[in-house]
């Protein structure tokens, strides 16, 4: 098998818009799971609302698409309920990080066996460009129109603290990463948090004068600051750039878990 | 065989949970039905069920639902405040037809309200309460008997009809210790499987689509959105909405003859009290006091759908009396298929009515 062999041909074309980058972290998972020996019928996809969470309708096996915020929790009641499903949520930083940041905190906390994978385009796009939790300070959206003025989410640093078993960031550039630690995430028993930045070129990209989407994909690169030089950097008492995200495995630990299939 | 115990209402409604089959709780501590949840931690672990704390109410009602789409009986148990909270993934859950069981010790309202007194304040949220029109069956106990009994039957509608049940009970009998008869078993009516080949979402003359439970290959796709009988979103196409909707809706109203549950008393009298939950015991109480007395009375454990068909019963009415632990919810339902006057008793603050404000209501002139 092939990613491809995962999709729901039968429902396209996507919804998505073009230079989207929530194709390429679809491919990206795809690619990782297909590499598991999972059985169709064994695994389960689950989201909440966004753009982010219209990707399991695009996959073939069993999946739920549901309330803004909630598909963690949706997805805790399919592991617990069946270990022996394999459960992967496809998320948004708005779906997370905001109406869904309590149930994203607990899931880490259970460390429930389950890979989420939180596409986090810094704004919200299915509704048309408002700011999010992610949105970086200064930057334009339709809810912040004279920039954002509240300091952004570092998801990854959420998800540490309340104790997920995985953690790792890349971006829609980092592709061939990206599928590596999505599939480490899927190996690793307890929650695997992957977070990959990706860009929005209709509603982030073209407010904030991003001319191509490339130019966005290059942002994103270039604010990339991979953990080694950060460590290195932490560890020659010089600054981190502060406009910079870091990338690459954050966390692999084995604190319990829940939901390990027997 | 059976055997008698001396049990509080929410170790009944537990117990009764389990003996239908019950294998998954997700539930967040609330008064009046903590008691629930606690049987249920106590219990389901060594039954190999699940028992969940969830971070909140919205958590348990998304729980309950994901456990249930791999094949679980699944239930939640909560009470005012937190059954305002699980309001959004109701409408998920009517939506996606998912079958599970809600139950709502009602306290007094609104907002954190008494929270340890009785009420039934709830009874129009719980058939109206999430947005959108859809239907919902409503159970409602006036003993402890009863919490056993309804929440096993809660069960059995859930699975039949794929929509959310709910267990409206309230304070005094969740609280309230009384004798009980358990039986060593009860009627367990499967959820009917999906027919392989056939539509996850297509309905036949019940209108009730066979179950594509998690993890068998039906490669299913559950979406709150509007779907068509595929499960595929299809949200802007006018004639898949109405027909999606109208079915949700009509599996429930046209099985209102079949889930109906209610006792009649005294057919032929001319004031016939109408009650559920906890006031039934007052009324039984005024029945018993004036034997003499032709006192009419429809008693309803299946309050949604409404068994208006049952008013017509009572040839002679001239009146209906209501007592409620409310400002008249299902007073006014009544008042909407019947001619005679339909006078609301109601009674909040906790205390369940007392017969003689029962019988200075009877006594009242028209």
């Amino acid at each position: 098998m092939t990613f491809e062999d995962w999709f729901r041909k039968d429902r396209l074309p996507h919804i998505f818009c073009a230079g989207c980058g929530n194709g390429t972290i679809i491919n990206c998972t795809l690619a990782a799971v297909d590499q598991m020996d999972w059985k169709k019928e064994e695994t389960v996809f689950v989201s909440g609302i966004g753009c982010s969470s219209r990707a399991p309708g695009y996959i073939m096996t069993d999946s739920l698409h549901t309330t803004h915020g909630r598909a963690l929790a949706f997805a805790t009641g399919v592991k617990m309920a069946n270990r022996k499903l394999n459960v992967v949520v496809f998320t948004g930083d708005g779906d997370l990080a905001a109406i869904g940041g309590n149930h994203f905190i607990h899931a880490c906390r259970r460390n429930i066996d389950m890979t989420v994978v939180c596409m986090n385009n810094q704004i919200y796009g299915m509704t048309g460009g408002q700011g999010s939790p992610t949105t970086p300070r200064g930057y334009l959206s339709t809810t912040t129109p004279y920039g954002s003025a509240e300091p952004a989410f570092d998801l990854c640093d959420l998800a540490i603290a309340a104790g997920a078993n995985y953690v790792a960031r890349w971006t829609s550039y980092h592709v061939k990463e990206l599928e590596k630690a999505v599939l480490a995430g899927l190996q690793t028993p307890g929650l695997s948090f992957i977070e990959a930045m990706t860009q929005c070129p209709t509603n982030f990209g073209r407010r904030n004068k991003f001319r191509q989407v490339a130019d966005q994909v290059e942002f994103l690169k270039k604010h990339s600051l991979l953990k080694v030089k950060r460590d290195r950097l932490l560890l020659e008492n010089k600054e981190v750039p502060a406009d910079m995200f870091v990338v690459g495995e954050l966390v692999r630990r084995s604190r319990p878990a829940m939901g390990v299939s027997p | 065989m059976t055997r008698t115990e001396f049990w509080q209402g929410n170790t009944a409604c537990a117990e009764g949970a389990l003996a239908a089959g019950c294998n998954f709780f997700g539930g967040y501590p609330i008064t009046p039905s903590t008691e629930v949840a606690e049987h249920m931690a106590l219990r389901l672990p060594k039954k190999n069920g699940v028992f969940i704390q969830m971070e909140d109410e919205l958590a348990s009602m998304a729980a309950i639902i994901g456990a249930s789409w791999t094949g679980a009986r699944a239930m939640t148990a909560t009470s005012g405040p937190g059954f305002s909270l699980m309001m959004e993934n109701i409408g998920f859950a009517a939506m996606t037809e998912t079958p599970c069981v809600i139950v709502n010790v009602q306290r007094g309202g609104p907002s954190t309200g008494q929270p340890t007194m009785g009420a039934q304040g709830d009874m129009m949220q719980c058939r109206f309460g999430s947005h959108g029109d859809y239907s919902v069956i409503a159970l409602c106990p006036a003993s402890v008997q009863e919490m056993f009994e309804l929440t096993a039957k809660a069960f059995n509608l859930a699975d039949r009809y794929r929509v959310p049940v709910f267990l409206m009970a309230d304070e005094i009998v969740g609280h309230m210790r009384e004798k009980i008869t358990v039986p060593d078993s009860v009627e367990r009516v499967a959820r009917r499987e999906l027919i392989r080949g056939t539509l996850p979402f297509a309905a036949g003359d019940d209108l009730v689509p066979g179950f594509a439970t998690f993890g068998k290959g039906y490669g299913v796709h559950v979406t709150g959105l509007t779907h068509d009988e595929r499960g595929y979103p299809c949200t802007t196409n006018v004639k898949i909405h109405h027909n999606l909707v109208k079915r949700l809706v009509d599996k429930v109203e046209n099985a209102r003859r079949d889930v109906a549950d209610f006792d009649i008393i005294n057919p032929d009298a001319g004031d016939v009290f109408i009650a559920y939950g906890a006031p039934v015991r007052t009324v039984q109480q005024v029945l018993h006091d004036n034997p003499g007395r032709k006192i009419g009375f429809l008693r309803i454990r299946t309050v949604w759908p409404f068994p208006d068909f049952a008013l017509g019963q009572f040839k002679n009415a001239r009146r209906f009396l209501v007592p409620e632990m409310n400002f008249g919810q299902i007073a006014r339902e009544i008042e909407r298929h019947v001619r005679v006057p339909v006078v609301s008793i109601p009674k909040l603050g906790g205390d369940l009515h007392l017969p003689g404000e029962l019988m200075a209501a009877l006594e009242a002139r028209l």
